[in-house]
């Protein structure tokens, strides 16, 4: 059995050393030890669930998840519905509680998407919870809940559209007061498809030729907003996200295959390409709003 | 008017089609399957007109619409309705657009090259999507004035480029020009009618 311990903070920022090693234990058996584990992100916990269902498809056995005895993080990950969601991807026997809490501060549980009725219900969900928290907390007008939706029933979509496997999403506010001063709402997507150079590729890898990569799919997808439909209506979801997070003076990023593209805002530190990354299987969206300043205009 | 005119008047609210869509109890306007279900049902209303259908698409009730949504129920709704073989005649002025909706619309409109007629809540009307400036401008005057008659053509707009425009919003199908007196119609004043 291959022992990979968790970090103490598992993130966006963490999550790509964690991946890797999963996929270097190949078909070996996987305990995740996360005794250290404090604190963990949305894009944590939905990669989490991504690199334990990829260790268990290559093992052929569900992983073992320790947790340890941090009860903060416990009833946060229950809060958030990871157990719920973690159901058939970790062993059974493991040692956390198997029902959610009741209603919570969450903004959006991690919540499968497997059909066009998920999206509605994600839809229905933050409608009726991210008003309060995008305009008390993060500053935002009392219309944005309208454009939060929609980003959220985009991201949603391209699971449903491009990735041909079922997917999670999640979306939490969180108090970023070390890192940036400010607060923060992140929405985090994965998906065990085929992504991005899986999807275009049919349509789009004859004209590039040699050049045809993980990395010109991105490029292709984030920057031209190609598709694989031939229907020129589509292609929009990913523009038009980007255009709302730029004016939210937010970050996106999509990490598919061996690459990671993004939108970097001024206040955060990353390439907006980063290539030669251990493969992930299917796509990774990660999405952070800060909360507004007075000179945000 | 409108009968006169030679158009028959429908009124259709989305947000009842949305609610009793094969699809299921939808409140919002996203996902294209849903949008798809929502176009073919408004097609359904139209369909079986011997004249020219004029199709309030009422969006009151919409608060969140997407833009694969948006890509189906407007533009592709439109673009089915501007191409030569299309299931019947039809005309489309898209109600209750609030400032929530503008921008899934304007982006969808624009990508394909497409006009709107687009009612505000309080019901005064603009145009949506791509087109210049001579456009603009005769569908304002047109608008403003409701109708304007055959014979009084060359004196609202003496520049023959203004005529050409005016006759390019009838194929664009934001302006609507009877058979028989070729009097022009802004599709507010029929929808009001």
């Amino acid at each position: 059995m291959r022992v990979i311990d968790l970090p103490a903070s598992l993130d966006f920022q963490t999550y790509d050393e964690l991946f890797a090693e999963v996929v270097a234990a190949a078909g070996e058996k996987i305990l995740l030890n996360g005794r250290h584990l404090r604190y963990i992100g949305p894009n944590g916990m939905v990669g989490l669930l991504a690199a334990g269902s990829l260790g268990r498809d290559r093992s052929g056995e569900e992983p073992i998840l320790e947790l340890g005895a941090a009860a903060e993080v416990k009833s946060y990950l229950s809060r958030m519905g990871f157990f719920r969601a973690s159901e058939g991807i970790f062993a059974a026997g493991t040692s956390f509680p198997r029902r959610s809490s009741g209603p919570s501060d969450i903004l959006l549980e991690i919540t499968p998407i497997t059909t066009n009725s998920d999206v509605h219900d994600v839809v229905d969900r933050v409608q009726k919870r991210a008003g309060a928290i995008l305009s008390n907390t993060l500053g935002y007008p009392p219309t944005s809940v309208v454009q939060f939706s929609v980003i959220l029933s985009e991201v949603c979509q391209n699971i449903l559209e491009h990735a041909d496997a079922p997917g999670w999403v999640a979306a939490q506010s969180y108090n970023w007061r070390k890192r940036l001063g400010r607060q923060v709402v992140i929405i985090s997507v994965a998906d065990l498809g085929r992504g991005f150079l899986g999807s275009l590729s049919d349509e789009h890898s004859a004209r590039f030729g040699d050049r045809w990569g993980d990395v010109t799919a991105l490029e292709a997808a984030f920057i031209h907003g190609l598709t694989r439909f031939p229907d020129s209506g589509r292609g929009q979801g990913i523009q038009q996200i980007r255009k709302q997070v730029r004016r939210w003076d937010g970050l996106i990023s999509i990490r598919s295959g061996t690459a990671r593209i993004a939108d970097v805002p001024s206040w955060f530190d990353a390439p907006p390409l980063e290539e030669g990354l251990t493969d992930f299987p299917g796509t990774q969206i990660n999405i952070v709003l800060p909360e507004r300043v007075d000179d945000d205009g | 008017m409108t009968a006169e005119s030679g158009v028959d008047p429908i009124s259709i609210d989305v947000g009842s089609v949305l609610r009793g869509s094969r699809e299921s109890l939808y409140s919002h306007l996203v996902t294209r399957p849903t949008g798809r279900a929502v176009r073919l049902a408004i097609e359904e209303q139209v369909a079986g007109h011997s004249r020219t259908a004029l199709s309030l698409i009422d969006l009151s009730d919409v608060t969140v619409m997407d833009f694969s949504c948006a890509d189906e129920v407007v533009a592709k709704l439109l673009m089915r309705y501007l191409e030569e073989d299309r299931p019947g005649d039809a005309l489309f002025v898209f109600g209750g657009v609030c400032q929530s909706l503008h921008e899934p619309i304007q982006t969808v409109l624009e990508r394909h090259g497409l006009l709107a007629v687009a009612q505000d809540s309080d019901g005064s009307c603009a145009l949506m999507g791509t087109r210049s400036e001579e456009e603009e401008y005769v569908w304002t005057v047109l608008e403003g004035r409701g109708q304007i008659a055959a014979a009084e053509l060359s004196e609202v707009f003496p520049g023959s480029h203004h005529r050409d425009a005016l006759d390019e919003l009838v194929l664009r199908r934001v302006a609507f020009a009877a058979p028989g007196d070729r009097s022009y119609h802004a599709l507010s004043a029929l929808v009001e009618n």
